[in-house]
């Protein structure tokens, strides 16, 4: 890019974002909604960091919350959001704000609604230069050309006087992954970046996603719910349940040695392009529990095959299983494994 | 024409069976008009332009493509919720192309559709029981008395608790939502069901309790599936014969294991390389092609084939000049192309869009 010196104090191995047992609670009319109950991972330079869950697991509140997009007033935090040695849950929201858009950045789902419909995409990313460095307004569209051009997009010059309502979707969500960009963030978070696409749109995006990693070191985390995404676009994998991480470690532990009866759900539940013949599906029984009445023990337990009777009282906790990979699990690691060799790899 | 596939169980293409629905030069464009006052049309939007397409009894019929490939848009033709432009529909050998809504009534127990959003296709003041038990009393096909009980046993059979008879939408999630519609399409014991993206609403684990149910459902009721999906899994999954669309034609046609096996028209090609695959290790060892660009405007849709301008494999000037027809190039496989696909690897990448030159051809 530009002249623009990256800042290089999270160089010694330490991660670039700490979270530490994060707690998200909603007070609302019903009760408590424990969106997220207990979360801790840690992201480095330079990684993509999948997370996996259905609806309301807590993986988008997770990351709105370092974002710190979610307002102190309707929300309880708790725990440590530590970005680059400063804690962002103790941040005031002047400071935050500096943060958010310059040192992390956002792209949503829904690139339409989330891109002002009123102005030109070239002003929308140009305002976020000029909100965050003093130059002048020439500068900050050059730049946002700039960006655009880099993020595929044909004709910068003419795309960049365009409305969002222009654009089609995989234009539009060009156009926010160029905006989250065009500051060089260290962290770029992408929630569920590609759903509304085609698949064809989704690969140029994600590949897109990837090699801008690769040219401004960044770190990557992509919220999703699609196996096949994270297997090809992540490094490191979190699962989330009722807001807690189930199972966590490389692509490979969870895809080839995954330890949560959740996990083994998700993969035996999608259809997959590679399988042999069709088999029948075996979806995971039941539904998401409420977020407000969260199953005693393990969350997971009413809808688990395996369950035990430890199960019902006792919340597993994340343990470790060999490297990265920790699963919260009571089922004896033996168990885990002949289950996982069993029903998962070859399923009859 | 007799011919055995791969699929046993594929009732198709044998001699003499009239297909369950068939629709031959199937048009519809939605005119484009300019001027507030005085509307001149200037242009066509053709969604749906020029398809054929057979659907025999007992078997599923998966269709897929990308957002404005015109895959809803024929549903909507189908099932008469849009009025044909062009061509002609028959259902089980009955043309119905020009029937009134008052002629449709018959045939519309025998051909219901399931809806993609769950969420808009429940009527929010209505409870599920009027909604399911609606069919019953329009075609008066169950006496009065006798509707709630009937309607009781449908939930069951879809996986609802029976007790939530008087339950409203909103307190249902997505996935039973989606039940609902399952239920209300399955009321009247209809012979074909057009699902219109009927899972891409829904969590995975929920997705599969869906397509698990269609299946049995299929299985008891002897349904016959017109199942649009943009999922190829999903698509492969469910689907005996599928059917490629691409800017409202249709590009290749093929028994499900013939196609992901052995594509032959190159955006079946592409689009069945860039579906991410759950399986980090083959996920990183197989060639991956990315199309560049986006879909064109069926307003003004390429001259010649509609997939040259991203194709890889386009020869010109013939692929920019002359349109190529359906042939059939293996028995029940058809494609769309002048150059179909070889072989794998057949299909070179080329380079990814990015600040280097654009602009395909």
């Amino acid at each position: 890019m530009t002249g623009r010196s990256r800042r290089d104090d999270t160089e010694d191995g330490q991660p670039l974002l700490e979270v530490r047992d994060l707690k998200v609670h909603f007070p609302t009319a019903d009760g408590l909604v424990k969106a997220v109950d207990g979360v801790s991972f840690k992201i480095h330079r330079g990684e993509t960091l999948g997370v996996v869950g259905e609806s309301g697991s807590g993986k988008s509140v997770t990351f709105l919350t370092v974002m710190g997009l979610i307002g102190s007033r309707t929300a309880r935090f708790e725990g440590e959001v530590i970005f680059k040695g400063r804690d962002l849950l103790k941040l005031p929201v002047e400071e935050m704000r500096h943060i958010r858009g310059k040192e992390m950045g956002m792209v949503f789902q829904d690139p339409m609604t989330s891109l002002h419909p009123m102005y030109r995409v070239g002003y929308q990313i140009a305002e976020a230069v000029l909100a965050h460095e003093a130059t002048t307004k020439k500068a900050a569209w050059k730049l946002a050309l700039n960006l655009l051009g880099k993020v595929g997009i044909p004709k910068p010059e003419e795309a960049a006087r365009r409305y969002p309502h222009e654009f089609s979707g995989g234009m539009r969500q060009r156009a926010m992954i160029a905006m989250s960009l065009v500051l060089n963030p260290d962290l770029l978070i992408a929630d569920e970046p590609t759903t509304a696409l085609d698949v064809t749109v989704q690969a140029q995006i994600l590949d897109l996603i990837d090699r801008l990693r690769t040219e401004f070191n960044a770190a990557v985390v992509i919220i999703t719910h699609d196996l096949g995404v994270v297997a090809e676009h992540c490094d490191r994998i979190q699962v989330m349940y009722a807001g807690r991480i189930v199972e966590t470690g490389m692509g490979r532990d969870l895809f080839y040695r995954g330890r949560h009866p959740y996990t083994w759900g998700l993969l035996q539940s999608i259809p997959r392009l590679d399988a042999g013949q069709s088999q029948r599906l075996l979806p995971i029984k039941g539904l998401p529990p409420s977020l407000i009445f969260v199953p005693p023990g393990c969350a997971f337990h009413p809808r688990c095959p395996y369950v035990m009777d430890v199960c019902r009282t006792e919340v597993p906790v994340l343990e470790p299983a060999g490297g990265p990979h920790m699963a919260a699990c009571h089922l004896p690691m033996e168990t885990q494994e002949r289950i996982f060799a069993e029903t998962v790899l070859q399923p009859t | 024409m007799t011919t055995q596939t791969s699929q046993p169980s594929a009732p198709h293409r044998k001699a003499g069976v009239t297909p369950l629905l068939k629709v031959s030069g199937a048009r519809k464009y939605f005119p484009v008009t300019r001027g507030i006052i005085f509307q001149r049309r200037v242009g066509d939007v053709k969604a749906v332009d020029d398809v054929d397409l057979e659907v025999y009894p007992g078997e599923t019929v998966g269709l897929v493509g990308e957002t404005g490939c015109g895959k809803t848009t024929l549903a909507r033709v189908i099932t008469k919720l849009h009025e044909t432009t062009a061509g002609k529909l028959e259902f089980d050998g009955e043309d119905y192309t020009r029937y009134s809504r008052r002629q449709m009534r018959p045939l519309r127990r025998q051909m219901q559709i399931i809806f993609q959003d769950p969420y808009a296709s429940l009527n929010p003041r209505k409870t599920v029981g009027s909604i399911i038990g609606d069919p019953y009393r329009i075609h008066s096909v169950v006496p009065k008395d006798q509707i709630k009980t009937s309607v009781q046993g449908l939930m069951e059979r879809v996986g609802l608790n029976p007790e939530h008879y008087n339950r409203y939408p909103h307190e249902f999630s997505g996935g039973q939502r989606q039940r609902v519609g399952v239920a209300r399409a399955l009321a009247l014991t209809p012979r074909l069901i057009v699902c219109d993206e009927p899972v891409s609403a829904l969590d995975v684990s929920i997705q599969a309790q869906i397509l698990n149910l269609l299946e049995d459902l299929q299985r008891e009721f002897n349904l016959t599936y017109l199942f649009i999906a943009h999922d190829l899994s999903v698509v492969r999954h469910v689907s005996d014969r599928i059917v490629v669309m691409y800017l409202g034609k249709v590009a290749e046609i093929a028994p499900q294991a013939d196609l992901y096996r052995d594509p032959k028209h190159p955006y079946t090609g592409t689009l069945l390389s860039a579906v991410p695959i759950p399986d980090p290790d083959l996920a990183r060892a197989r060639q991956r092609i990315i199309l560049q660009g986006d879909v064109p405007s069926p307003i003004d849709p390429p001259k010649g084939c509609r997939f040259h301008p991203r194709c890889p494999k386009a020869q010109f000037p013939i692929c920019a000049t002359e349109e190529p027809q359906l042939r059939e190039l293996a028995p029940g496989h058809a494609a769309a192309c002048h150059f179909p696909l070889t072989g794998p690897g057949d299909l070179v990448a080329r380079p990814l869009p990015g600040a280097e030159a654009q602009g395909p051809g």
